[in-house]
């Protein structure tokens, strides 16, 4: 039966053949992510830029050079209030959908359909549809409240035509909230559905056996249980959103001035737009330690998780 | 397209009148499965608020999605000149669908895409077959670490490491080339997929591989002919998410690749079919459409199996 021309011994070691078949995988991360994360560093020690490559040590001058730059300050605050704001939508609005879709219902292959193309549809694509929908000119939706007098010379909300949803400071913070809660959502559901086709149908069986209703058991069994990936949820949304620039790119390139531009789009437009590779490198990596504590956190608590 | 222009034409009264239809007939069933009495009636009351519920979230996902569909077919002059985006005042036209698949480089960037999924699927899947079964069933203690490792290398975001990665491809001469990304998007899609993959190995019972050793077959052996045909439906939904996450991947793909003809699409659409301030609105909503409808659908298809390989990458089997 051994068609492989290798003797049979070496295949039979457990060991030996688990590293064979991890080696591969690993070194390529290791060569592929390991060293530009090296590199990343060494750009953000140096003077590289696209057009002088050469690596000069200059200490921790670029670092300083960000640290004490207004801008930076309020890109980085940018970043982490549309972080957070976000996730408190995302996750209410995730919690009643995965309870949704855990259910049985007339229709739920094609609402599940509905509700998944926001996270299904490439980024850049999906923000071309909302960059229509908050158009300052065009938008659909100022038309609906511009029909309904929300708008218009006695408008209620506004005297003019028109929000300009991505071209005022606060609204634009919220038009980004807003779309990065609509795109977002989704993967939070589906990390919560993964919870809660987990808990064991017995636990669920005795419950109804005890005369739970729905309310009870949702709140005192299907709650608390999930809580553990209701914090991987939470916190896999946060490291995506906190490392997304595609939004505010296709939205608002960070305008009105300043008020939307987040760290990732700072960093790329210093960085490749701005040739400067070595202050856009010493950017991004401002956002490592936070996504480092992130991620050992989320860890810690699904291992907490398993033990229980 | 007499029936396009007709349904285009009446696209708001023919959606509501469908979902009465469907919801008419619904309750129509159940009163002839069940009787139309008091205790029927009562149901569906108590279940409406539900159905309300998904309604309106529906509602918002597919807001846009409707906007882009009709605006598909609007003319220039429908379109700009006193707008009215909820009705057709002049007859629907194909032409902006025409010139999105003629005129521009649509169909380059849709073949680049595709070029790309399939060549990072097939080198996803040669590494992290082998390496998520070794971590969920050869190697100890430290195949656990090596794994936590790998999934802490998948939360680190592209906006991190796309200046280095930008260096290094510059210094392999691949700038501009779709190779490019064949080369980086695994660093992305080999973690993702070893979780994703580790999940299914674990639901495959190891007696079955024992069975296969004591038969004769070496652990080579035993992977390739019972572990792999029996993960094969979640094979396949890797397969199927490893190539949507390449679809969406947008910052390496606007770096990598200035070059218009060998963009992708994530990338080349909302940047190629801008022009300065010149935004071809309708081939750029139908371009988003055409994609987002396909990857939708495939979501659906495999999401129960995804939800399945979340469920048992994290507990342990």
């Amino acid at each position: 039966m051994n068609h492989l021309s290798l003797p049979a011994f070496p295949l039979d070691n457990r060991r030996l053949v688990g590293i064979v078949f991890l080696a591969p995988a690993l070194l390529y991360m290791l060569l592929l992510v390991g060293f530009p994360f090296v590199l990343a560093i060494a750009f953000g020690f140096s003077d590289v830029t696209v057009g002088n490559t050469d690596l000069n040590f200059v200490g921790l001058q670029n670092y300083l050079a960000v640290w004490e730059n207004d801008v930076f300050r309020q890109v980085f605050e940018t970043t982490i209030r549309f972080t957070l704001v976000s996730q408190v939508f995302i996750l209410i609005f995730a919690n009643i959908l995965a309870i949704v879709f855990t259910q049985d219902f007339t229709g739920k292959w094609f609402a599940r359909f509905i509700f998944i193309l926001p996270w299904a549809t490439p980024v850049s694509l999906a923000m071309i549809g909302w960059l229509w929908m908050l158009d300052t000119k065009y938008s659909p939706i100022d038309y609906l409240l511009l029909q309904t007098g929300f708008l218009g010379p006695n408008g209620i909300l506004s005297s003019n035509r028109n929000l300009f949803w991505l071209a005022t400071p606060d609204l634009s913070q919220i038009s980004v909230i807003f779309v990065q809660v609509w795109r977002m959502t989704p993967l939070a559901t589906v990390i919560l559905m993964a919870g809660l086709s987990s808990i064991p149908t017995d636990i669920l069986d005795q419950a109804e056996v005890d005369g739970s209703r729905f309310m009870r058991t949702l709140l005192q069994i299907k709650l608390p249980l999930i809580l553990p990936i209701m914090v991987i949820a939470l916190l896999f949304s946060m490291i995506t959103m906190f490392g997304d620039m595609t939004v505010v790119y296709v939205l608002t390139r960070g305008g009105p001035v300043d008020y939307t531009r987040v760290l990732g789009l700072y960093s790329f437009q210093v960085g490749i737009e701005g040739g400067n590779l070595a202050q856009g490198a010493a950017i991004s990596l401002f956002a490592f330690p936070l996504l480092l504590a992130m991620a050992i956190f989320m860890l810690r608590t699904a291992s907490r998780a398993e033990v229980q | 397209m007499g029936l396009l222009v007709w349904i285009l034409h009446n696209f708001w009264a023919l959606l509501v009148v469908l979902l009465l239809i469907l919801v008419g007939l619904r309750i129509a069933w159940r009163f002839h499965k069940y009787g139309l009495n008091r205790a029927e009636l009562s149901y569906i009351l108590r279940r409406s608020p539900f159905y309300m519920v998904v309604l309106t979230f529906c509602f918002f996902a597919a807001a846009p999605f409707l906007i882009m569909f009709m605006h598909t077919f609007k003319t220039d002059g429908d379109l700009y000149r006193r707008p009215q985006p909820f009705v057709f005042r002049q007859d629907p036209t194909l032409e902006h669908l025409d010139a999105l698949f003629n005129n521009t480089a649509y169909l380059d960037f849709i073949r680049n895409s595709v070029l790309v999924g399939v060549a990072v699927v097939v080198i996803t899947l040669l590494l992290s077959l082998p390496a998520a079964y070794a971590l969920v069933r050869l190697t100890g203690s430290w195949g656990e670490r090596a794994g936590i490792l790998m999934f802490l290398v998948y939360l680190v975001p592209p906006t991190l490491l796309f200046i280095p990665m930008f260096r290094i491809v510059v210094l392999l001469g691949l700038k501009d080339s779709p190779l490019s990304l064949i080369v980086v998007y695994p660093t992305f899609t080999i973690p993702f997929s070893m979780w994703l993959l580790s999940g299914f190995f674990k639901a495959v019972p190891p007696e079955l591989e024992e069975a296969a050793l004591v038969d004769g077959y070496n652990r080579v052996e035993a992977f390739l002919r019972v572990v792999l045909p029996l993960s094969l439906p979640g094979i396949i939904s890797t397969i199927v998410f490893t190539f949507t996450l390449t679809l969406h991947e947008f910052i390496y793909g606007l770096v990598f690749i200035a070059d218009t003809s060998q963009r992708t699409l994530s990338v080349g659409v909302p940047t190629e079919l801008i022009l300065g301030d010149v935004y071809f609105w309708q081939p750029l909503l139908a371009a988003a459409l055409i994609i987002a409808i396909p990857v939708g659908l495939a979501y659906n298809l495999f999401l129960d199996s995804l939800v399945q390989g979340f469920t048992m990458g994290a507990v342990k089997g």
